[in-house]
Order: structure tokens, then C-alpha cells, then sequence
């Protein structure tokens, strides 16, 4: 069955999508991506564009190559050796080859699928980047801090506490933590690799309102195995699948009528 | 093997069909008792109508179970939702086939005012429609689906004829005014079941399709 799935780009769902779609709501967009670990292909020439402020995700089997894309996106997977990347990936119109690596991963944030607080405190955590990035002053760093910890619905749990260690938080709250983290630097984008899987659904709840909010100012890019998050939370939705990208349209045609068989029969779970 | 949530969706198409069958028999007997002057029908349509109510009751718990527990998405989302609109028009339809047995009821020991022409023809369009429209839903068939929505002009069109003529019998004696009036509302009714039928056809290609035909007879064609 999978040997007659296509190998070219996504479709796309309406004539609406394609007119909207203009340079000035375009954030991010690979082009003709393919991606190789070793000599293993992992992506096949992917084209997609992520539009500005939106909650974008991505669906898949495991192993389909949609975190290989999303790390991708802001040149994580440089940290695996034998890697590289055919193709290209604009940010804004700056190709991101071009960019100072970390100027790029400041633009575009990245929080993992394990929460990953550093061995410091809380304050600590949230001003580490912006104290890099050259901000000292006390009630800087403290404005800074506030400021993303009430952005990440984590300010009233830990206002009384910012100097206790960040490993004395929850599951739920150290993610929050990280999340801060990553908006202490003001990306445009920030990428999440499954933020929720190790997450109880009250906490999942709680990320998911989080995304609803700080959309406003950042787009967001997220992988998820949970469909239903996907339904819930994103605007647009690509479903992966053996390093293609099958479909990319709304999560709503994505999620009631998909144009694609394969996109159907995963969502559906008959798939596999 | 086959998942647990097909079984569930098999089971939901199943009390579908059942209904539908209790519908159509129901419809067909209520047009008979009328035709043949037959008490005995009319009141079987009535003794049915408890099962009939007591199915949409069923499916629709059935429906709002698969939608709260399972989540289906694509086709599944859209038999769902198709079958609770579905289950409301059977219901319906079952209904108005006790209003036609009530009719009936009625017209038993009373000559006839005209040869029993126009029901006949009506009702045979209307009970064609109404096994289309269910058998397009069977065989996910769209083009017959179709068909069921383009046959509704025609039954407006009969049912418009009728009416003129029931109204000029009523004209010409006063004692033909309440058997007219009874055949209008059996003609009415008759009508109304060939809405139903047509609402189910939309439905179809909704669940098929992916697509609303509602309200649009332009994308009918």
C-alpha cells in the first residue's frame, strides 16, 4: 500500500489556503528538504509552510521523520554527527544556513519532550539566556522572569519560591519552566517535540491553554502522537509518514475529510 | 482482526437498517391501508410505532457513545453524525406514516369521492425515493443518492396537481370536503416523507463525500 503513496509535496486542502497564504503570513518554509542520517534518507524533499503566529503540528507513525523535520527547522540535528540536509529552510527570507547558529536557535526556541530544567533555581532557570544575552540589571532580569513565568501560567504556583531548585517542581511545572525558559529569549518561533507525552492530562491541559496564549506572539511548531492534541489545539496539521509529507492542510480537512487514503486510514487507525 | 471500534460502527450501521426496515414496511402498509380502505394495516403501523420510537432512542445513545468514547475522526465522525440526523429522519418518517394509518382509519365504510389515482402514483414515487435514499447509504452510492434529490421536484409537482384537483371536487359539493380534506393530508404527509428521504440523501453525501449539499440546489446537479 505505502509503495503507491507519493513522494511529492503536500497537498493542499482549498483554493483559500493557497490565496491567504502570502510572504507576510509565511514564518517558516522548507523547500525541497531532504535530510540524511549517515546514508539513510529520513526526510524526502519536503515543501511546507508554517504560517506566522499559528499552532502548526505534525502527526505520524514512529519513525515517520517528523521530529527529524522540527529539529530540523533550527539546525538541532547538527548535533548528531553524520548528518546534513539537502533543500532549504527559510526563516522569515533569511535561509538559515546563512544565520549565526545561535542567533538562529534564539529566533526559534526549541522545548523537548522531557522536561529539562538546568540544576539552578527557578529565577535562574528563566534568566539564564537573557542574562547572555547581555541583560544585568536586577529588576531587568526580575521583569524579564515575571513576565514569562505569568506567560507560562507558572508565576502564581512559584512567585513565593523563585529561589528553591527547579528539580522541586512537578513534572507539569518543570516543563511550564521550560517553556519560561525558552520565552525568556523572545523567539518568533518555538518548536515543541511532544511536551506533553510525560504529562498527566491536567498538566497537558494547562501546556495546551499556555500554547492557545503566547501563539499571539510566537508561532508555534509542535510533534504529536496524540491526535486528539493535535484536533484540539492546532490550526494546521501535517501528517508524516516514512519521511514524506503526505498531507498539509487545516486540522480541520486533516480531521474530517482528508484528501489523501493514508492520511485517512491513520487517523482512523487502520493503519499498520 | 477486526478493532472493536469497527464492531461498534458495524453495530451502529445495523440498527440503522434495522429501523429502516420498520420504516419502510411502516410507510408501506399506512399507503396500502389507505388505498384498500384496510383497518387491519392502519393498525399494525400503529402497534410499530413503540418500536420505531424506542430504535431512535437506541442509535442515538449508540451514536453519542462511539462520539464520547471512541473520538472517530474523517469517515467515522462523519457516519456518526450522519446516522443521529439520519436516525431523527427515520423517526420522523415513521411518524408520518401513523398520521397517513390515522387517515386511514378514517376513510374505512366511506365511498370514494374520485379513483384512487394520484395517491397511488405519489406514493410509489415517494416509497422509491425513500428505498433509495437507504440503499445509497448501504452502498456509500453518491450518484444514487443524487438521484433521490433530483426526484423531489417531481413529487412537488404531483402533490401540486392533487391539490387542484382534491380543491375543485371540494368546490363542486360540500360533501366531498371532508374526504378531499383527509386525501390532501394524506398527500401532505406523503410529501413530507419524500423530504425526509431527500434530507437523507444529503446526508449521504455528507458522510461519503465530505461535502454539504444543503439549501444549495445548484450543487445538486
Amino acid at each position: 500500500m505505502f509503495a503507491s503513496i507519493r513522494s511529492e509535496v503536500a497537498v493542499q486542502g482549498s483554493r483559500e489556503i493557497e490565496n491567504t497564504r502570502s510572504k507576510a503570513g509565511l514564518k517558516l518554509q522548507s523547500r525541497n528538504l531532504s535530510f540524511y542520517y549517515g546514508k539513510f534518507k529520513a526526510l524526502h524533499e519536503i515543501d511546507l509552510k508554517i504560517q506566522a503566529n499559528k499552532i502548526t503540528a505534525f502527526i505520524g507513525p514512529s519513525g515517520c521523520g517528523k521530529s527529524t523535520f522540527l529539529r530540523t527547522l533550527n539546525r538541532m540535528n547538527e548535533t548528531i554527527r553524520h548528518t546534513r540536509f539537502d533543500g532549504e529552510v527559510l526563516l522569515d527570507d533569511d535561509n538559515i544556513l546563512n544565520l549565526e547558529l545561535t542567533a538562529l536557535r534564539r529566533r526559534v526556541g526549541m522545548v523537548f519532550q522531557r522536561s529539562n530544567p538546568f540544576p539552578k533555581s527557578i529565577f535562574d532557570n528563566v534568566a539564564y539566556g537573557p542574562r547572555l544575552n547581555g541583560i544585568r540589571g536586577k529588576s531587568a532580569l526580575e521583569e524579564v522572569v515575571e513576565k514569562c513565568l505569568v506567560r507560562s501560567a507558572l508565576w502564581d504556583e512559584v512567585k513565593d519560591k523563585l529561589h528553591k531548585t527547579a528539580y522541586d517542581l512537578s513534572g507539569g511545572q518543570q516543563q511550564r519552566l521550560c517553556i519560561a525558559r525558552a520565552l525568556a529569549v523572545e523567539p518568533e518561533v518555538l518548536l515543541l517535540d511532544e511536551p506533553c507525552s510525560a504529562l498527566d492530562p491536567i498538566a497537558t491541559a494547562k501546556i495546551e491553554e499556555l500554547l492557545f496564549q503566547i501563539k499571539d506572539f510566537c508561532t508555534i511548531v509542535m510533534v504529536t502522537h496524540n491526535m486528539q492534541q493535535a484536533a484540539r489545539i492546532a490550526e494546521y496539521t501535517g501528517f508524516f509518514l516514512m519521511g514524506k509529507l503526505i498531507e498539509f492542510d487545516t486540522t480541520k480537512t486533516i480531521f474530517e475529510k482528508p484528501s489523501i487514503q493514508a492520511t485517512e486510514d491513520y487517523i482512523t487507525g487502520r493503519f499498520g | 482482526m477486526v478493532r472493536h471500534f469497527e464492531e461498534e460502527l458495524d453495530q451502529l450501521k445495523s440498527k440503522l437498517l434495522e429501523m429502516s426496515l420498520l420504516v419502510t414496511t411502516a410507510i408501506h402498509r399506512s399507503i396500502e391501508a389507505v388505498i384498500a380502505r384496510d383497518s387491519n394495516l392502519a393498525e399494525e403501523v400503529l402497534k410499530n410505532e413503540e418500536r420505531v420510537n424506542q430504535m431512535e432512542i437506541e442509535i442515538d445513545d449508540l451514536a453519542i457513545q462511539l462520539l464520547a468514547l471512541q473520538h472517530p475522526l474523517a469517515v467515522d465522525l462523519r457516519l456518526t453524525a450522519a446516522a443521529l440526523k439520519i436516525n431523527n429522519d427515520l423517526e420522523r418518517m415513521g411518524d408520518l406514516a401513523v398520521n397517513i394509518a390515522l387517515l386511514a382509519i378514517d376513510l374505512v365504510g366511506k365511498p370514494s369521492i374520485k379513483p384512487m389515482i394520484d395517491i397511488p402514483h405519489i406514493a410509489a414515487l415517494v416509497e422509491s425515493m425513500v428505498r433509495k435514499s437507504l440503499d445509497s447509504f448501504v452502498a456509500r452510492d453518491v450518484e444514487l443518492a443524487r438521484s433521490v434529490l433530483a426526484s423531489d421536484d417531481a413529487v412537488d409537482d404531483l402533490r401540486n396537481a392533487s391539490f387542484h384537483e382534491l380543491i375543485s371536487f371540494m368546490e363542486k359539493s360540500p360533501k366531498n370536503i371532508p374526504q378531499a380534506v383527509n386525501l390532501l393530508s394524506v398527500i401532505r404527509n406523503l410529501e413530507r416523507i419524500a423530504d425526509h428521504s431527500t434530507n437523507i440523501a444529503e446526508d449521504v453525501l455528507f458522510y461519503v463525500k465530505g461535502i454539504d449539499v444543503r439549501h444549495h440546489a445548484e450543487a445538486r446537479e
